[in-house]
Order: C-alpha cells, then sequence, then structure tokens
C-alpha cells in the first residue's frame, strides 16, 4: 500500500547525503595517491601517474614503521584476548562484590580522552624509570584493546546458555575439557571479532602511542611526521591506502563473523 | 561402599573439584589477571599523573619540585591558559551540536525506514567510518581543505568563491584558507566523530515502539507535533550518550589542531607541548585533569539523564 512506510524525500536525501560526506573523502585519498603533484594539494590533479607506489616500495624509512606496528598490533591483541576473554569469564556469570567498579575500570581506557592514557602512562614509565621500547608501546596499546575484546566476549557467554556448560559436566568434562570443546566453539567467533577490531584499532592508535614510544615510529607515527612536515605528499597517500586497507579488512571480518546476531561486532567504539 | 563418582583422571578434575567447592576460587584465578593488569598498570598511572598535577615547576632551574602545592592548579587560571580551557569547550560543545543535527536524519533513516538490504548498507556504511584509521580520515580533510584543493575548486566552479572568502573573512573563525581556520578545525572534528553520535542515536530511535507513534497520530498530532513531543524526547538519551563521545573525544584530542587549525591551542595539544617540549609535567598534568572532571560531571549528567541505557 502506502506511503506510512516511505521516508519523506528530504529526509532520504539527508541521510544519503549524510553517509556520503561519511565515505568520499575517503575517496580523495585514493585518487591524491595518483596524482602527479607532488607539492601541493592542487585539485583536479594535472595529471595521474602510478609510480608513488614504487617510490612507496622503494622507501627504506617506511618499513621499520610498518613491520613495528604489525608486530604491536599482533602482541597487543593477543594479551587483550587473553586478559579481555578473563574477564568477561568472570563478569558474565558472577554476581561479586566490586563488579560495576571493574566495569567501569574496563571502559576507563576508552572513555577517558586518549591524551590522559597517554599522558599517564608516560608518567607512571617515567616514575618507575622504564626506558621507552616496543614494550611500553603494547603496555598502552594492549590497556585499550582489552575492552573491545571485552565487549564483545561478554555478549556472546550473555547469550550462551550456563545449562551446556552443566550437560558437559554432567558428562564427566572437567572444567579444562569444557572449555575447550564446549565454552570456545561458541565463544570462538565473537573472540576473533574481537580480536580483529583490536588488531585495528591497535595498528591504527596514534594519541596514545605517541607518549609510549620515545624514539621508535609505529606506521601512524610516521604518518604524522609526515602530515606535519610534508616531503613527498603522493607517498603518504600510498601508505595511507596502506593503513586504511589493514585496518578496512579485519573490520569487515568482524562484521560478517557476528552478523544476524543480537551482538554484531563494532556497535560501540 | 563404591562411590558412584568417577575416578580422578589427573590435575584437572582435582581443579575441577576445587572449582566446584569453591566457586570464588574459580572467580579469582579469573580475574586476577585482568584485574592486575587494569588496577596496576592503568589506575597506578592515572595516580601517578594526579600527583604530578600536585607537583610544581621551579622557575628558575625548571626542575619539578616534588612537594606537595596547588600552586600548579591556580595556574590554569592565569588567562592565557584560561583561554585555552574555555576554547576547547566553546569547541566541544559546537561539534557535538553540530554532531547531533548532521547524526539525526542518518539515525532516524537507518533506524526508522531501511530495511533488509538498506539496513545492512546503513550499519556497514556508519560502522566502517567510525573504525576506519583516524589519521588518515584527518590526512583527506587536509587534501580537501587546502588553498588549492577541491573545495576551493567546487566553490569556484559554482561561482560561489565569494561565500567561501566571507567565511574566511569572519572574525574569529576565519583564516588564510580553510586549512588553516578554525572553520576547519571544526569542520574536521564534526567528520572524525560524527559516527559515535549516529550509532547510540539509532538505538535509541530503534526503541521508540511503533504504536506510540500511531496512538500519537490517532490523537491528531501532526507529524511535525508527533516528532517533538514523542519521537524527540524518547530519543533524547542516545543523543546524550552520543554527546558523551564527541565531547570527551574532541577536549582530549590534540592532533587535529595540529594539522587543521590556527596555532591557538587546545587543552590536548597544551597536555602534549607542556610536557613534551616544555618540559612543565605539572602544569601538563594539571590541564590533563579539567578533562577527566568535567567527564566525571558529565558522565553523572547523563546518567540521570537515563543515557547509560542507550550505550
Amino acid at each position: 500500500m502506502h506511503s506510512e512506510n516511505r521516508a519523506p524525500k528530504s529526509l532520504t536525501l539527508a541521510a544519503v547525503g549524510g553517509l556520503l560526506f561519511l565515505h568520499l573523502p575517503i575517496v580523495l585519498i585514493f585518487l591524491y595517491a595518483f596524482t602527479t603533484e607532488e607539492r601541493t594539494y592542487q585539485f583536479p590533479p594535472p595529471g595521474l601517474t602510478l609510480k608513488w607506489f614504487a617510490v612507496a616500495w622503494n622507501r627504506a624509512d617506511i618499513w621499520p614503521p610498518l613491520y613495528l606496528s604489525l608486530l604491536v598490533a599482533s602482541i597487543s591483541t593477543l594479551m587483550a584476548l587473553v586478559l579481555g576473554t578473563l574477564c568477561a569469564a568472570a563478569m558474565a556469570r558472577a554476581r561479586f562484590f566490586g563488579r560495576d567498579q571493574l566495569s567501569l575500570l574496563i571502559i576507563l581506557p576508552i572513555a577517558l580522552p586518549g591524551v590522559i592514557t597517554g599522558m599517564s602512562l608516560r608518567s607512571a614509565f617515567s616514575l618507575m624509570d622504564i626506558p621507552f621500547s616496543t614494550l611500553t608501546i603494547i603496555l598502552g596499546h594492549a590497556t585499550f584493546c582489552i575492552v573491545i575484546v571485552f565487549n564483545n566476549a561478554v555478549a556472546r557467554y550473555r547469550r550462551l546458555s550456563g545449562s551446556i556448560a552443566e550437560a558437559s559436566a554432567d558428562l564427566g568434562a572437567n572444567a579444562f575439557q569444557t572449555f575447550r570443546h564446549i565454552l570456545l566453539p561458541n565463544l570462538g567467533s565473537a573472540l576473533l571479532a574481537g580480536a580483529m577490531l583490536a588488531f585495528a584499532l591497535s595498528f591504527d592508535e596514534v594519541i596514545v602511542t605517541t607518549f609510549t614510544a620515545g624514539q621508535q615510529s609505529t606506521l601512524p607515527i610516521w604518518m604524522l611526521q609526515e602530515l606535519v612536515r610534508p616531503r613527498q605528499r603522493p607517498v603518504t597517500n600510498v601508505v595511507a591506502i596502506v593503513v586504511f586497507a589493514t585496518t578496512f579488512i579485519p573490520i569487515l571480518i568482524a562484521y560478517y563473523l557476528t552478523r544476524g546476531g543480537s551482538e554484531t561486532a563494532g556497535g560501540g567504539k | 561402599m563404591k562411590s558412584a563418582l568417577l575416578p580422578e583422571r589427573g590435575p584437572g578434575d582435582r581443579l575441577t573439584a576445587i572449582f566446584w567447592r569453591r566457586p570464588r576460587v574459580l572467580l579469582l584465578l579469573l580475574i586476577t589477571p585482568p584485574l592486575l593488569w587494569l588496577g596496576v598498570v592503568y589506575i597506578g598511572s592515572l595516580a601517578a599523573l594526579l600527583l604530578q598535577s600536585f607537583y610544581s615547576i621551579d622557575e628558575f632551574s625548571g626542575l619539578v619540585v616534588r612537594e606537595f602545592t596547588l600552586k600548579t592548579y591556580v595556574e590554569l587560571f592565569r588567562p592565557a591558559n584560561f583561554d585555552i580551557i574555555r576554547r576547547t569547550l566553546v569547541m566541544s560543545a559546537s561539534v557535538t551540536l553540530a554532531s547531533a543535527v548532521l547524526a539525526f536524519p542518518i539515525a532516524y533513516y537507518a533506524a526508522r525506514y531501511a530495511t533488509g538490504r538498506w539496513k545492512a548498507v546503513f550499519y556497514l556504511g556508519i560502522m566502517l567510518p567510525l573504525w576506519s584509521s583516524y589519521l588518515v580520515k584527518v590526512y583527506a580533510w587536509k587534501l580537501i581543505l587546502a588553498k588549492e584543493g577541491i573545495v576551493t575548486w567546487v566553490a569556484d566552479g559554482l561561482g560561489l568563491g565569494f561565500l567561501l572568502d566571507a567565511a574566511l573573512a569572519l572574525p574569529g573563525v576565519g583564516g588564510n584558507s580553510l586549512s588553516t581556520s578554525f572553520l576547519g578545525t571544526f569542520l574536521v572534528f564534526v567528520y572524525v566523530w560524527l559516527p559515535y553520535m549516529i550509532l547510540p542515536m539509532q538505538a535509541a530511535l530503534e526503541r521508540v515502539p511503533k504504536s506510540m507513534l500511531e496512538a500519537s497520530a490517532d490523537l491528531g498530532a501532526s507529524s511535525a507535533q508527533t516528532f517533538r513531543t514523542v519521537i524527540l524526547p524518547l530519543a533524547m538519551p542516545g543523543v546524550i550518550a552520543g554527546s558523551i563521545f564527541t565531547f570527551s573525544l574532541t577536549m582530549g584530542d590534540y592532533i587535529i589542531p595540529q594539522i587543521v587549525g590556527t596555532s591557538a591551542r587546545f587543552i590536548g595539544l597544551a597536555v602534549y607541548q607542556l610536557q613534551g617540549t616544555a618540559g612543565n609535567l605539572p602544569l601538563a598534568a594539571a590541564f590533563a585533569v579539567v578533562p577527566i572532571i568535567i567527564m566525571l560531571i558529565y558522565l553523572s549528567l547523563a546518567k540521570r539523564a537515563g543515557a547509560f541505557d542507550a550505550l
């Protein structure tokens, strides 16, 4: 029938316009990677070329930050995976003293502005005379990645009926067997989704990292330096595309892993 | 008498028996590692920060004096420093307001009218910009707002160059080009934090029961009246939840004003520069305490407005 379920034209326009507003700027990043103009952001580009991809490939200063970022993101994700799952297991089933405070504590690293997390970690490291290293970067990243894994895991835990764990115990499985054969397969996709999001978040993080990295550069820090003092601008675009793709793919995977459930991944950051 | 229990098969079984008899032991085992991490690493660090803010800096030697004093906090109220705080709050408030206005049609359409494939398009269309690289997004706007960039080109092409010039000539918010003006900083902030506003808004709007809208219409309300008296109040917790993010994120950000904008400082940038090049850790820490306090007040107000259920 009728017009009741059809949106007013102006609303549709505003909504679609809003979505375009969110996506078009990214397209420009791709376009500018092919421009022949390297000193300004002239639009439209005077000419198109593929040479910046080769130039970026051969720039020796890009590879170490890329490796470092991948390393940091992998290790922080693993640590967050363990700690976040433990947290979720404890919070999902039990009521105990200080539970509300604990849930606030888990959210705090992303609820407070990143500059505060970064700054406080830095002053703690300097008070304890811990020199900046890859380890300090990982410490910072794992702290805010825990909540991402936790959010995904706790939603799945809540949906999981407690009776299947009891059935497992009735059939003679001990706690570890139940975890291995019953809980893990059920939690698997939620954990993987959480891990994907945590990886994307860590790979891209710059605010906390500038405080905890010392002399080392992760890829986002390298990009930040290029943004403040540009050299070959299209090369920055090539790296931006790499960063974009490296975060984009895990996010898509996370979405497809949890799609259709009540707890689709990525609902909050 | 023979027991009905199965024989123990090893340490795993013995532990399971302990967990069963004393569930607290299992809970303790589960909770200790993350609690140690967050409680010691994170809370410890926050405490270290707080401690620093009660130290002061010796004006002659430039060294940190490790004695309790409120001198550093008093310094926050010096005109130059207080300006930074005021500027940051004004920016955070305007960004929050603009995001709410821009987010509403998207959230409303996604919650009410999008079905099937479009629902997925909207969900991904909001989630991908939310999670995709922050720096890449900021960089994109540096390209867009540059004097020789696409905004100027489009404005000239449409013969609207004078509008752009008029906007840039505005006192206080204008500048040489969009990429070196407050207007530019504002635009980038709105762009980067917009998805954080859309998601909780959409969640709140999705919970508005259809029957209420029908009841409102049955009682003779026009669609504008329904919107104002039914939909908007019910969506408010979502708006407030979203505003927590946009406000807090704008307040703490120090990258965007560095890349797009004037040289005027915001709290985040002040913290960054004070602890880095200026080496005034106590003042940096005192500055960092300002957003913490504002956010705590904001959060308690938001909690009273029921915004946490919309998160």
